[in-house]
């Protein structure tokens, strides 16, 4: 018994090992900071986004789990926080941000075990009814959210009391993306842990996943409410940096471009979510300049078309490439270095 | 009170008419199609070409709407569908909200995004007043229209040759296909039928529901939950689902207006945990 699991430990060892090209990933995400000083906003939506579909590929890349309701946590965390800033009850926005990841974290925990049950369809239906009712609850409760007016009057006070939200975005932006690093990091440790290989298997085949004495309800209730609390990081992280926060954050909308996001990158490897969330923001802003008013049109024509072409062909096109990039980034470093990602 | 009540019956009978196409191809291949609304609106629209713009009267007008939307859901059934019904529910769930999006925008593009209206003729305004209840003329002819189609669809699916092969292909695919019946032109005609029905739907209910690009979004929720909540596997579960949702969300609009659509969604919760299979399922055959 021993011998598997120090196989175990050390194919996870092995797998979580850092490859150069991973390495270079995040150095050039942090030099973006210098290189392109006056595209702040636009990048600070994309690390938000990119938080955003880190949450969906724990759940949906690992767990196997359709949502369309990830929105929901999204948009009771940016409530949230918004709120708290607006009466001034937590005016640092570091703890006012983790306490709103707490909050989508419970609501997660809270409604996974509606997910437990019935099949993808049952399990589609409950996260979107989820979504549908909160947007709906936070329409009729204007006098605290403000209905369809938006949240207004929200100040963020400075992080740590130092840094103070530009209007420019780059304090913004450096905070998202530090988030989002952390964030990353996390859901890294997770991916790659003993509790995340058994996430796997019950992705494969719950049956003999529970049959080997994985317990399957359990593992996807905590994995849930982690994803659940990831979303909610990125729902707090768009009220503090934009000031506001209105309805829109709980539309069906931003639930099925969020899986859009995650399908262009590819599930399952943690970093589908923050390339598919900068392709997708060039793509809508590219665009969005060409058909300001019909660019969803073209949204829905790119999903029609990804899944007509077959999902997995376009995963291995982006597999083959990160692997050339990866071939590169080795006779780059000379040291061998195993292939990025899987 | 009663108005409250038939108001319900009224609503729920065309959420029926327009759900009932999308509980059999569930049923049938369970595909999970989300893009159904969009051939409700397709319906709705080509009504408001034909009778507003053409002048064709609204009892021929109805009619063609059903076979524009049948056409076009056969088109694309033979098209596009047919290629996604052996991927994952994922696959098809991105396809359909592919589709929406797209028609949605197309929509937008073409007729514009401000709200459309169908002109009534005016036999269907106004209301009778029986017992003191005020039933309206139009509420009253989505009644009879309705129960007429449930009728006949229930006859055709349990009195056919056609009916007996369809519902064969939904019990068991493999043994029915063994059997020598070719279940994808089953699934064919049931599709360009239930798209048939969903475009009369719209037609008919441009007036109570409000017809604009957004259609297909907004009644999303609705399709979806008749089907889960009253089961795949018959006529009848939809049905008594579809009557039950018009009533709680006429009910809820007219009670509780402050709390709004937050009945029907907590409603379908509910109903969902208590039975995960649907209320009026038979157990569960997979």
């Amino acid at each position: 018994m021993a011998d598997i699991a120090t196989d175990v430990s050390t194919y996870l060892v092995r797998r979580a090992r850092w490859s150069p090209l991973e390495i270079a990933f995040w150095v050039f995400a942090f030099a973006t900071i210098w290189l392109f000083p006056g595209k702040y906003l636009i990048m600070k939506d994309t690390a938000i986004l990119a938080l955003f579909a880190l949450s969906l590929d724990l759940i949906l890349g690992y767990a196997g789990i359709i949502s369309l309701g990830q929105a929901a946590f999204f948009g009771v965390a940016g409530y949230f926080s918004g709120l708290v800033a607006k009466y001034g009850i937590v005016n640092e926005p570091v703890v006012a941000l983790v306490l709103s990841g707490v909050v989508a974290a419970a609501l997660g925990f809270v409604t996974s075990f509606l997910v437990l049950r019935g099949s993808d369809l049952t399990r589609l239906m409950v996260t979107l009814g989820v979504a549908l009712m909160l947007g709906e609850l936070a329409n009729r409760f204007s006098g605290i959210t403000g209905g369809a007016d938006g949240l207004q009057g929200v100040d963020i006070a400075p992080i740590f009391g130092l840094f103070r939200f530009d209007m420019y975005g780059h304090t913004g932006y450096i905070y998202c993306l530090v988030v989002l690093f952390i964030c990353f990091l996390l859901a890294r440790r997770i991916v790659y842990s003993p509790f995340g290989l058994s996430l796997r298997s019950l992705k494969g085949n719950p049956l003999r996943a529970s049959a080997i004495g994985i317990p399957v309800d359990r593992r996807l209730v905590a994995i849930y409410t982690v994803s659940a609390g990831f979303a909610g990081l990125a729902g707090g992280l768009l009220t503090q940096t934009s000031a506001f926060c209105s309805l829109d954050v709980f539309s069906f909308d931003r639930s099925a471009d969020l899986l859009l996001v995650l399908i262009i990158g590819g599930t399952g490897y943690l970093y589908g979510g923050l390339i598919g969330a900068v392709i997708y923001k060039f793509l809508q802003d590219w665009i969005a300049t060409l058909t300001p008013q019909y660019w969803q049109f073209w949204i829905g024509f790119v999903l029609v078309v990804i899944v007509l072409v077959g999902r997995e062909r376009v995963e291995e096109l982006t597999r083959a490439g990160r692997a050339a990039i990866a071939r590169f980034g080795a006779r780059l470093f000379t040291r061998p270095a195993p292939a990025g990602g899987r | 009170m009663l108005t409250i009540l038939f108001d319900g019956i009224a609503y729920g009978m065309l959420l029926f008419v327009l759900a009932c196409g999308l509980s059999v191809t569930l049923g049938l291949m369970n595909f999970i199609n989300l893009a159904h609304g969009a051939f409700a609106m397709a319906g709705g629209y080509c009504t408001v070409i034909l009778v507003n713009r053409l002048g064709v009267p609204f009892a021929l007008g109805l009619p063609l709407a059903f076979l524009a939307t049948a056409a076009l859901g056969a088109l694309l059934e033979r098209t596009l569908y047919a290629h996604v019904y052996a991927c994952s529910h994922l696959d098809q769930v991105l396809f359909t909200i592919g589709l929406v999006f797209m028609s949605v925008a197309a929509v937008d593009y073409v007729m514009g995004s401000s709200q459309q209206f169908v002109l009534i003729p005016e036999v269907l305004q106004g209301q009778f007043i029986v017992f003191g209840v005020g039933m309206s003329k139009y509420r009253l002819l989505i009644i009879a229209i309705c129960s007429l189609l449930t009728i006949v669809l229930q006859l055709l699916i349990a009195k056919t040759r056609f009916g007996s092969r369809l519902r064969a292909a939904v019990d068991d695919r493999r043994v029915a296909r063994g059997l020598g019946i070719n279940v994808g032109a089953v699934f064919t005609i049931t599709f360009a039928f239930g798209s048939g029905l969903a475009g009369l739907g719209g037609a008919l209910g441009a007036e109570i529901l409000g017809l604009d690009p957004t259609f297909p979004l907004k009644y999303m929720i609705y399709f979806l939950i008749v089907v889960t909540v009253g089961g795949t596997t018959s006529i009848t579960g939809p049905f008594l689902a579809s009557i039950l949702l018009g009533i709680a969300d006429v009910a809820g609009k007219y009670y509780v207006p402050k709390l709004g659509a937050f009945v029907i969604y907590t409603i379908m919760i509910v109903a969902l945990i208590w039975r995960p299979q649907g209320l009026f399922a038979r157990s569960a055959a997979r």
